[in-house]
């Protein structure tokens, strides 16, 4: 009886069943057309795209327009400086993470509760706060148009969140192993250089990919704080490179695609990871 | 003998806490504590300035001329299409995969891609989009034979918003769908099929039971949605850059005005302020809004 209900549930409606799939697929469709667009088109003469051919494979493969690019359109340089600056910011922000979460999950010392508190703030507080003042000291201080420019409020902006997941991992980590450490003598600072460090590995994975999409996509702090053509990043570098060649469709497709392909070479492989860290990112927040 | 066990200890943690409180409170808590300070003056970045109490924000809702109740108006009408539009949706293609279709992974994984994508590039891509000459919108229009309706989408006031509401409302309902599927999975397998037992089609079971579990999640996506909503700033910056005529300028893009263009710090720092205490204030409201329905 109940394996006939069963079946009966299962069997129901095929006709929504296809409608769900032909929903799902052009769904599909419609979040990949972007990506298959701006390949194709960075392939492309303006003939091409302008002529009959806006959406169809290039029939002519213009790989000269990464070239153009990278070259006169600096998009090499770009993303070599994004590269540093998210490397950097996201080592920065990770180990100041490490060492608070620390100090905040595995010492017991009165205020814990409230310095976690204090990090969280940062998950809500908009970027846009900070920018007035932070632009006035930096350019009093003749310290804009440098990498740490960038480098330095990446960072802070990378921690609250970078807390809120190492926390997630290190309170799995059993406190039966600082207490064995403490009596073989280790000090506050060894265990967690010795025993607790070693254990988050998996947790690098995760606050990296997020502060990754954090920093390489920003936008806002980079064109208010870099004006000089030196240390602009991906992002920045884009916006200058299409306003130069505003006619020129194929070079400025070219740089989308070099902006973009480290991202999703990343998700082609760790797709489950970059969703995980997303949702241990928003569930507590 | 206790007592300098603790002080080693104090030092210990001072140390350990030391960079990540370093770097929070020179870029976040100084700022903000400046920002509030500064937005009582009239300041130019450099001088003194002089203090004048809270008359930039008396300005801000009065003085047409800086269009602020326009950004904030803007920002509402996409929070607006965020919360009824986006979230919706996202909450459907969540449920449909809750329901295990073939290839659920590989579905999921392409409906959260465009979060990934820097919005600069989104922007660019929609900027090819719109193109009046060129863009594949009035082409197609035109291959249809609806070349009545095409428009140049950026540059006219009446769709130069919409313009901007359609990719950022598209965007992200990947990522609002990606947290409610985490909820939809965790809803117990023995729930859903107790209920099915009973007799309960895919939908009741998704309105009854999954719907009310991941409540919580809803909330969030709603309070993200709405607070996203005011500090949007990449897509105008790319899309229309506040144009035409500041029809779509929105808060962000009028406090990077009052730095570069007015050099008025002061009620730069006022836009920074009122975007704060916004944030919180839709935060705590959304939040008691979703109580209030739980009672």
């Amino acid at each position: 009886m109940e394996n006939n209900q069963m079946e009966a549930v299962k069997k129901s409606n095929p006709a929504a069943k296809v409608l769900m799939y032909i929903f799902l697929v052009f769904w599909a469709l419609v979040n990949l057309f972007p990506i298959y667009f701006m390949f194709t088109f960075s392939l492309k003469s303006n003939e091409e795209i302008f002529g009959s051919n806006i959406i169809g494979l290039p029939k002519e493969w213009l790989w000269s327009n990464y070239v153009t690019a990278l070259n006169t359109g600096n998009m090499a340089l770009y993303f070599v400086n994004s590269l540093l600056v998210t490397t950097l910011a996201i080592a920065i922000s990770l180990i100041a993470a490490m060492m608070a979460t620390y100090a905040i999950t595995r010492i017991k010392w009165g205020l814990n509760k409230l310095t976690n508190a204090f990090f969280m703030l940062g998950l809500t507080i908009p970027i846009q706060a900070s920018i007035v003042p932070v632009y006035v000291v930096l350019s009093k201080m003749h310290w804009l148009n440098k990498y740490s420019t960038l480098i330095v409020p990446y960072s802070a902006f990378a921690l609250s969140m970078s807390i809120l997941i190492c926390t997630g991992f290190m309170v799995e980590i059993p406190y039966a192993l600082d207490e064995a450490a403490r009596i073989d003598g280790c000090g506050l600072a060894e265990t967690f250089f010795r025993i607790i460090l070693p254990l988050m590995k998996p947790a690098v994975s995760t606050v990296g990919v997020y502060s990754y999409l954090q920093c390489w996509n920003e936008f806002m702090f980079a064109n208010v704080f870099i004006s000089d053509s030196k240390h602009r990043t991906l992002p920045v570098g884009i916006k200058a490179l299409s306003g130069q060649h505003t006619t020129d469709w194929g070079p400025i497709g070219a740089a989308l695609v070099i902006a973009t392909f480290p991202t999703l070479g990343f998700y082609l492989f760790l797709s489950g990871k970059i969703q995980e860290s997303f949702i241990a990112g928003a569930v507590k927040g | 003998m206790k007592s300098k066990i603790d002080v080693k200890k104090g030092i210990t943690v001072f140390l350990f806490l030391l960079p990540g409180l370093a770097l929070f409170i020179s870029i976040l808590i100084a700022p903000i504590a400046v920002s509030v300070y500064r937005s009582m003056y009239d300041w130019n970045g450099f001088s003194e300035g002089t203090f004048i109490g809270f008359a930039n924000y008396i300005e801000l809702f009065t003085n047409g001329s800086i269009k602020f109740m326009t950004g904030l108006k803007n920002s509402m009408i996409l929070a607006f299409f965020s919360v009824f539009v986006q979230l919706p949706f996202a909450l459907f293609l969540a449920l449909l995969l809750g329901r295990k279709p073939k290839k659920e992974r590989a579905f999921l994984s392409i409906f959260f891609m465009p979060v990934l994508i820097s919005t600069v590039v989104i922007g660019q891509l929609w900027l090819k989009i719109y193109n009046p000459d060129y863009g594949l919108l009035n082409r197609f229009l035109d291959a249809v034979h609806l070349g009545d309706w095409k428009h140049v989408w950026v540059g006219d006031v009446k769709t130069a918003l919409g313009s901007v509401i359609v990719p950022t409302v598209w965007q992200y309902i990947g990522y609002h769908m990606l947290l409610m599927y985490a909820g939809v999975k965790g809803v117990s397998t023995d729930l859903r099929e107790a209920a099915m037992l009973d007799g309960a089609t895919p939908w009741q079971v998704d309105r009854y039971i999954v719907i009310p579990v991941i409540k919580p999640i809803i909330r969030v996506s709603v309070i993200f949605a709405v607070t996203g909503s005011l500090k949007t700033y990449d897509l105008v910056r790319i899309l229309t850059e506040g144009g035409p005529f500041q029809s779509t300028e929105v808060p962000s893009t009028l406090l990077e005005n009052m730095l570069f263009l007015r050099n008025r710090y002061g009620m730069g720092s006022t836009i920074s302020v009122m975007l704060i205490i916004l944030c919180f204030a839709f935060a705590l409201l959304i939040t008691a809004a979703f109580r209030e329905k739980d009672e």
